[in-house]
């Protein structure tokens, strides 16, 4: 990988919650262009790795630089500047509840830009449209299931057409139908707009079939990356493991706890 | 011995940090002055949301307490053979007194609460982190036209609440109890000074408007994003605004009517 | 609800809120709205101002013509030397008028009441009243009484 065709750089990341390391020396490079899934188990970080990135937390030490930028180095306002160049759908969807699904789609370019009201409506109703959800431009999001948030919250992240997009989670909550319509939409959308898209997911055969990078993150540290080919081949017991679901093996299913003897053992003292 | 005294050091350091937290906060919404073409809109919502909305439950309590003090100074001043001067007493206490610190009181309850709770539920739906990633500074988009909106409407509201009030006192007084109506607003206009009373009683419901709304928004923005965060943040709201009102009404009256 | 619809209902409120304040300026405290008419200065020595207050009223035949401005000591006689400013429409005070202290009501406040004389020409700015009379003190009245003096 040479350094252009990288997008975003992650040097030895540590990250703390409280005492807990949530990041310790994690390195990765997503190439620019392309889609880079990010997978791991429940709980090791995958959100926080993506909040890290459009710097709403700052690390411990290390270096995060998107597009040559350093995030956390950045002063606000550079730093919402930036931002306007990524999308990111969040895992719970994340719209404004005060306001109707087309006003939602619409406030980053009514923010953002100062298109004309008709130019906007037709922009809001494309990308409605393209997440099969024009026809519910009027309701309010709390008359949205969960899928549907989170398809419109698909539309207004990519409403402004970024150069970066990070999807949370875009599979979770959705029929097969509307996930392989979403599989369609990202690898297309990538391939159109020649987006950088970075896909946390559980969803190994989906994210494994629209990729062309993927990593696993556990225990704060990458414990395998290359191309899905690669990965499938990866020797490791750890990456077998997640991508076969096995409940038993070296990956951690539990949250770090003391052995469930023991803390069995010691509940007749508490 | 030493571990209560790192106890009581940690707290005071704690109080110190959340006043530095929310000096910060305050300074940051209060220069991110949204554009007029934008801002003016939200600030429009807000006012309604938290002034007009308010309006039922301040002309109730106006009135009623107009009422009760028309009752009360009537019976106190027939003893002394002055019940025409009910009207200068119900005009003061609304004006100097009862006017700014209930309308806070009932603005904290009614319209802070409400604040705290919008935003705190904002910020546990990642509304908020999810504006900051679109490269929206949510102080300047949900924060400050809120902040501003409490800021100007208390004042109007303590205004309204003493006209009705003055109003119920006479529809006791004059209408009921029968006290020459000419008489109840003499006495009035004559003690009733625009300068002294009138518009000390504006700024002191300016600044309660000013901490009541601090109170509400750095408390919803500040709340642990769970239910029972945005409960407690809910309940300090109540209870700090409530606090607050109180001691910088005793502050207030001190420096503007203490030294007759 | 609609936007415009929300823009009139608060355009109706803010417009509540200034009325209110009008009418706390106009109804309540009474402030006239042509305040600055002209006044001219007039004084009165007393031996006693017992109560009367700056901003009290000064008044004629019931009439209120003026304010009380400014009380102070006259280290020379040892009397109150009060500072009155009386609006020009009532420039008709004759100069043998006198100014007495009287009690609105047995609590209420004092002000000065301007008994008329019949002097033919009338007191101009800067003028002292040729005749007072003081407060009367109902507490040294009933001590008095009281000690038989
Ligand atoms: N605000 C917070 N305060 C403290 N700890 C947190 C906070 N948010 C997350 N964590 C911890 O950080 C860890 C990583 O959380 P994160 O949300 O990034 O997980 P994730 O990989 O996205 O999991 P999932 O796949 O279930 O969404 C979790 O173990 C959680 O306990
Ligand atoms: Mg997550």
């Amino acid at each position: 990988m040479t350094s252009e065709s990288t997008f975003i750089d992650i040097q030895n990341l540590v990250f703390l919650r409280g005492e807990r390391r949530i990041f310790d020396g994690l390195s990765l490079q997503i190439p620019r262009g392309k889609v880079t899934a990010i997978m791991g188990p429940s709980g090791t970080g995958k959100t926080t790795l993506l909040k890290l990135i459009g710097g709403q937390l700052r690390p411990e030490s290390g270096r995060i630089t998107v597009d040559g930028i350093c995030v956390h180095k950045l002063r606000r306002s550079a730093l919402y500047d930036l931002r306007k160049r990524m999308g990111m759908l969040f895992q719970s969807g994340a719209l404004f509840s005060d306001i109707s699904t087309y006003e939602n789609v619409a406030f980053p370019l009514r923010v953002h830009t100062k298109l004309p009201e008709d130019m906007i409506r037709d922009i809001v109703l494309m990308k409605l449209e393209a997440v099969g959800l024009r026809g519910a431009r009027d309701l309010m999001p709390s008359e949205l299931s969960g899928g549907m948030t989170r398809r419109v919250a698909l539309a207004r992240s990519i409403a402004l057409d970024p150069e970066l997009i990070m999807y949370d989670e875009p599979f979770t909550g959705q029929d097969p139908i509307a996930k392989g319509v979403l599989v369609e939409m990202i690898s297309k959308l990538n391939r159109s707009m020649g987006l950088t898209s970075v896909l946390v997911s559980h969803d190994v055969p989906e994210s494994l079939s629209i990729c062309d990078y993927a990593c696993i993150v556990s225990n704060g540290q990458v414990i395998g990356a290359g191309t899905p080919e690669e990965l499938q081949d990866n020797p490791s017991e750890r990456v077998q493991q997640f991508l076969q679901g096995k409940p038993d093996g070296p990956v951690p299913f539990h949250y770090p706890a003391e052995p469930i003897a023991e803390d069995l053992a010691g509940g007749a003292q508490r | 011995m030493i571990d209560r005294l790192a106890t009581i050091g940690r707290g005071t350091f704690d109080i110190l940090a959340s006043l530095g937290r929310s000096s910060e906060f305050l300074v940051r919404s209060l220069i991110a002055v949204p554009r007029p073409a934008t801002g003016l809109p939200l600030l429009v919502k807000q006012i309604y949301a938290v002034g007009v909305l308010s309006l039922a439950i301040i002309v109730v309590s106006g009135l009623f307490i107009g009422m009760v003090l028309g009752l009360q100074g009537y019976n106190i001043l027939t003893d002394y053979g002055s019940e025409q001067a009910i009207g200068q007493m119900v005009a003061l206490t609304l004006v100097r007194e009862l006017g700014p610190v209930v309308t806070a009181l009932l603005f904290a309850g009614r319209a802070g609460s409400a604040l705290t709770a919008e935003i705190g539920l904002m910020k546990a739906t990642e509304q908020l982190s999810s504006m900051e990633m679109m490269g929206v500074d949510p102080l300047r988009r949900v924060i400050a036209p809120r902040f501003w909106a409490g800021f100007i409407t208390m004042p109007l509201l303590a205004m309204i609440f003493s006209v009705v009030g003055i109003w119920g006192g006479m529809l006791v007084g004059v209408d009921w109890l029968g006290v020459f109506e000419g008489s109840y607003w003499a006495n009035m206009q004559s003690s009733v000074d625009f300068g002294e009373d009138v518009l000390n009683g504006v700024i002191k419901s300016i600044v309660f408007g000013f901490v009541c709304t601090w109170i509400a928004v750095y408390q919803g923005y500040d709340s642990v994003p769970t239910s029972e965060g945005i409960s407690s943040a809910t309940t300090k709201t109540v209870v700090y605004s409530s606090l607050a009102v109180l001691g910088l009404d005793f502050i207030l009256t001190a420096v503007m009517f203490g030294d007759i | 609800m609609r936007q415009r619809t929300m823009e009139i209902v608060v355009g109706a409120f803010v417009l509540a809120g200034c009325g209110a304040l009008l009418f706390l300026a106009l109804q309540v405290s009474g402030l006239t709205p042509q305040a600055a008419e002209p006044t001219y200065k007039v004084y009165a020595n007393f031996n006693d101002v017992g109560g009367l207050a700056v901003r009290g009223q000064v008044s004629m035949a019931g009439v209120t013509i003026g304010r009380v401005t400014g009380i102070k000591l006259d280290p020379k006689t040892y009397q109150a030397r009060v500072e009155m400013e009386i609006n020009k429409s009532a420039e008709i005070i004759p100069t043998d008028s006198s100014a007495i202290i009287r009690t609105a009501g047995l609590l209420g406040e004092k002000y000065v009441d301007v008994s008329v004389g019949a002097d033919q020409s009338y007191m101009k700015d800067g003028d002292t009243f040729y005749g007072t009379q003081s407060a009367l003190n109902i507490e040294r009245l009933i001590s008095n009484f009281a000690s038989g003096k």
